[in-house]
């Protein structure tokens, strides 16, 4: 029986080596192109680079057209972030506290804006923000991000206001508190780890996201991933530069899971295990 | 649930309102307004019914593409949810390679969806990418971009890449759920592996495999950028799913009328199988 | 069905125990007769469920052997001990109906499906869930899943032992007593050895034959709950049985007299000059109050009442002596003297412990 065990955890280890393998190598293809030069990267096949370099990352770090598109696409989803919790915090606490007149029907009505696909609003979107003259603003890409990122944040947190028990909020009425200082004082420190997990969320989202963004901004607001399509198609060779574009992408979401790893897997059930 | 009755704390949705509306309902009251309406340019409208509507149901452009979604949405669900589950149970359950093994398998998940579609658009072409080499030095003749089927099977192991991970850890966090006890309980019952997966470990993801298929299902639908980056849509429109679709014929060709009728279609479509799925999992577990 | 010996077993959940100290279970030897009746009483991290772990197989010792019968099972798992096992919460197949559930320990042993009805449906009578049978186990309440977990533990005939490691903690009140009862009459009926790990000393008391008291790792005492009661063989066992516990006074001892707050008492027996921390134990229900005021002569303890709490059939004194507390029970129509200010132990129920350890008479003392 202990040599059943044993096999089983075998079994494990190498179900996982491989699944981490299948989601590693396509990464470490582009990690190892991006310090390549474009010599070697169409001229001879090599698993690692043999001369490295790291002129791929002077090229973008140097180049305001590049880098500003890191701070683009920053700014903008640092600013969905805090307008989504910021919204939702409330409207959560309201749907997960009280009945009211409509409360499921509204509930449900948000969540299908999540369902919407971003083909559908691109178009209007460019429209209405044209119109409110918001077009390439970071601003018009993170009320834009809202869309899909509200609903799921005021989910989220609902879940988790829902795991704190009422008796809590009546006790900080009876002691005096008023609403807004017990909800800042008492209440947001105790779903702490939601609010992390719905932050998380709405920065994934909005990171990822690219249809809306490339529609909403021309110049001033280009997120870094609409900066990398059309390097593609202009140069269509620098396999070098858009590979380093490519890694420089990923670091932000690495750190960012890496602050968030010990609440991840609860985080992905959003608050609802 | 006891929850108290009280209408004051329309207050505090009042922002999401204002927000969503500003975000969601305007915007959409254009679709609406463009679909029934029809152009011919200089900014005059005039009604045209469900003129729209009739030509979106009818085309078999659209209809194509709506049978490709369908096609690629069930290929993801029926790959990724069993994988998830499958890499979920073999998931280490505590210590410091848990932390790890989680933090690899977030990676994809935190990628903008044009780099995936640049990561695999590499990785795949036969010159200079590790699979396509690969595959082309087995003796594969592999090329993406000109065969309807290679270009169908990069996508779809771009989304197994992409996605399964999500599924995985839906899934996990909710093996993790399960005390210690019911395992112990199984062995002292001499329970099979087989059983003790059936009896103990689906019975508690049933709440979050729901959340990962409506998840998967509404996502999936909804593609557009990887495989646009992929594969713009080709060879041909192998790979023109409802979004490359509608986009071409919104902001590529301004027609602004059928993009706005298909939007509708689309976004009913969506919510029409999302409530399907949601009813049929849900009544499933309500059974007696 | 077998005998459980446990041979100079001790367990210690880190790598490489140094002192004492890290261990969760100190060494320790005994056997648990087949077909007995055992409780494992202590309070919490006292190392009852270590100890029970070991047992069932979900852990393997660091030290010592478990034997079943003359069979070494010390490093056999679970499935292969055939014992069973009730846990602190209700385990239930949710998907399965009750009947299933029941049905399943058996299945998976390759039972034949006639036997299997048979059995099920008897043991679901014992439960007294015969008419629910065929609902979804899913949905119903604590309690009855608790019951159902009961009854898959007591639903094979052949197991070694059943394990219980604190079954009734969800269990309504007027439920438990109920449960209690029946589980002691299908000990009587089917004679398994059964276990039963708990905190609560009523449980525990009216449950087993034989109650072993654990705390901080070690077995302080195992005997009948009358012995627990008579003859605590350690302070804690003194204290955590009987309500409220036993009182223990600080004290000087020399040979049959022993010295309290300065007065003098006499104890049943020699018991030479115990050295360590030595004190004199007695149960409130061997105190009785006295108006005094007469000095030495009047006997007793000098005592100072503080209050009076009346608890149904009894009223319990509580008061000082010297700056120790001492608690009296008395029952209710015993008449109260105006005055009181003495505390008299009636000699026979006095014992001395030296460092928490009872010290028996020299001349040792007459069996029960």
């Amino acid at each position: 029986m202990a040599a059943v065990a044993e096999r089983r955890a075998t079994g494990s280890a190498i179900v996982m080596v491989a699944y981490l393998l299948f989601l590693l190598t396509p990464i470490y293809w582009l990690v190892t192109m991006s310090l390549k030069t474009n010599a070697e990267i169409t001229g001879t096949f090599s698993l690692w680079p043999h001369e490295p370099t790291l002129a791929n990352y002077r090229t973008i770090l140097t180049d305001p057209s590049w880098y500003m598109g890191y701070v683009n696409s920053l700014t903008y989803v640092v600013l969905n972030t805090a307008i989504s919790l910021a919204v939702a915090l409330p409207a959560a606490y309201a749907f997960s506290r009280y009945r009211f007149m409509g409360d499921k029907h509204l509930f449900f009505w948000l969540l299908s804006n999540r369902m919407a696909p971003a083909a559908v609003f691109a178009l209007p979107f460019f429209q209405l923000y044209s119109a409110v003259g918001l077009f390439d603003t970071h601003i018009a890409v993170a009320l834009a991000h809202c869309l899909f990122n509200v609903p799921l944040a005021v989910w989220i947190l609902e879940g988790f206001m829902s795991g704190v028990p009422r008796e809590i909020d009546e006790t900080a009425y009876i002691d005096g508190y008023s609403f807004p200082r017990f909800f800042v004082r008492i209440f947001m420190p105790l779903i702490a780890s939601g609010i992390g997990v719905a932050a998380f969320f709405c920065f994934m989202f909005s990171w990822v996201e690219l249809l809306l963004s490339r529609t909403l901004t021309s110049v001033n607001a280009k997120p870094i991933a609409a900066t990398m399509t059309r390097t593609v198609s202009a140069s269509g060779l620098d396999w070098g530069v858009l590979a380093a574009a490519g890694v420089l992408t990923i670091v932000p979401g690495a750190l960012v899971i890496w602050f968030v790893r010990n609440y991840i897997a609860k985080g992905f059930a959003l608050g609802r295990v | 649930m006891d929850k108290p009755v009280n209408n004051r704390a329309w207050f505090l949705v009042l922002p999401v309102l204002v927000l969503v509306a500003f975000s969601a309902v305007i915007p959409l009251m254009t679709v609406v307004n463009y679909s029934v309406q029809d152009t011919f340019g200089n900014n005059q409208f005039f009604w045209n019914g469900l003129g729209w509507f009739q030509e979106v149901l009818d085309s078999d452009r659209i209809r194509a593409a709506l049978g490709r979604q369908i096609l690629f949405s069930a290929i993801i669900l029926a790959i990724e949810i069993p994988l998830g589950i499958f890499v979920a149970l073999n998931m280490p359950k505590r210590g410091f390679w848990a932390s790890v093994v989680l933090v690899l398998m977030a990676l994809p998940l935190l990628i903008p969806w044009n780099v995936v579609g640049t990561i695999w658009q590499v990785f795949g072409r036969v010159d200079i990418g590790l699979l396509g080499h690969t595959l082309a030095a087995m003796g594969f003749d592999y090329n993406y971009v000109n065969d309807p089927v290679d270009a169908w099977a990069t996508i779809v192991v771009m989304d197994v890449w992409h996605w399964t991970s999500l599924v995985a850890l839906l899934c996990y966090a909710g093996l993790q759920s399960i005390p210690d006890a019911y395992y112990q309980a199984a062995r002292i019952d001499q329970a099979s592996r087989w059983a003790v997966f059936r009896h103990i470990e689906l019975p508690k993801m049933s709440g979050v495999l729901l959340i990962a298929v409506l998840l998967r299902f509404m996502d999936s639908f909804m593609i557009y950028t990887e495989p646009f980056v992929l594969t713009g849509g080709g060879p041909g429109n192998a790979t023109t799913f409802l979004s490359i679709d509608l986009v071409k014929t919104a902001i590529g060709q301004f027609d602004l009328g059928p993009a706005a009728a298909f939007s509708l279609i689309y976004f009913l479509v969506i919510l029409l199988i999302s409530w399907v799925f949601y009813t049929v999992m849900t009544a499933q577990k309500d059974a007696p | 069905m077998a005998r459980i010996t446990l041979d100079a077993l001790a367990h210690s959940y880190l790598p490489a125990p140094r002192g004492e100290d890290d261990f969760a279970l100190k060494p320790m030897t005994m056997t648990w007769q087949d077909g007995g009746a055992y409780a494992l009483l202590g309070s919490s991290g006292c190392g009852k469920t270590t100890l029970l772990n070991i047992i069932s197989g979900l852990l393997v010792p660091s030290r010592g052997r478990v034997l079943f019968g003359d069979r070494d099972v010390t490093t056999l798992p679970t499935a292969a001990r055939n014992i069973a096992q009730v846990f602190q919460f209700p385990v239930v197949y949710d998907t399965m109906t009750v009947r299933d559930n029941l049905a399943f320990p058996l299945k998976n042993r390759g039972m034949p499906a006639a036997r299997i009805a048979a059995r099920v449906a008897e043991v679901a009578a014992m439960i007294g869930m015969a008419d629910a049978l065929d609902r979804r186990a899913r949905g119903l309440t604590a309690d009855a899943k608790q019951k159902i977990s009961l009854g898959r533990g007591m639903v094979r005939q052949d197991v070694n032992a059943i394990l219980f490691d604190e079954p009734l903690t969800v269990i309504d009140p007027h439920m438990k007593w109920e449960l209690r009862t029946q589980l002691k009459s299908l000990h009587r009926q089917f004679g398994h050895t059964m276990i039963y790990v708990t905190h609560d000393q009523t449980e525990a008391l009216t449950f087993a034959d034989q109650v072993v008291v654990m705390s901080e790792g070690r077995v302080v005492q195992a005997g009948t709950p009358q012995a627990l009661f008579d003859r605590p063989e350690h302070t804690f066992v003194g204290y955590f049985i009987g309500s409220p516990g036993m009182n223990l006074l600080d004290a000087e001892v020399r040979g049959d007299r022993a010295l309290i707050a300065g007065a003098q008492v006499a104890l049943p027996g020699d018991h030479g000059l115990p050295q360590g921390r030595v004190q004199i134990g007695i149960r409130p229900e061997f105190v009785t109050p006295a108006e005094g005021g007469r000095g030495e002569e009047g006997g007793g303890l000098p005592f100072r009442l503080e209050r009076v709490e009346d608890v149904g059939h009894h009223r319990i004194l509580r008061g000082r002596v010297g700056d120790q507390p001492l608690t009296m029970l008395l029952p209710e129509d015993h008449a109260l003297p105006a005055g009181i200010d003495r505390a008299v132990p009636a000699t026979a129920h006095l014992h001395v412990y030296a460092d928490d350890w009872r010290v028996p008479p020299v001349a040792g003392e007459r069996a029960d």
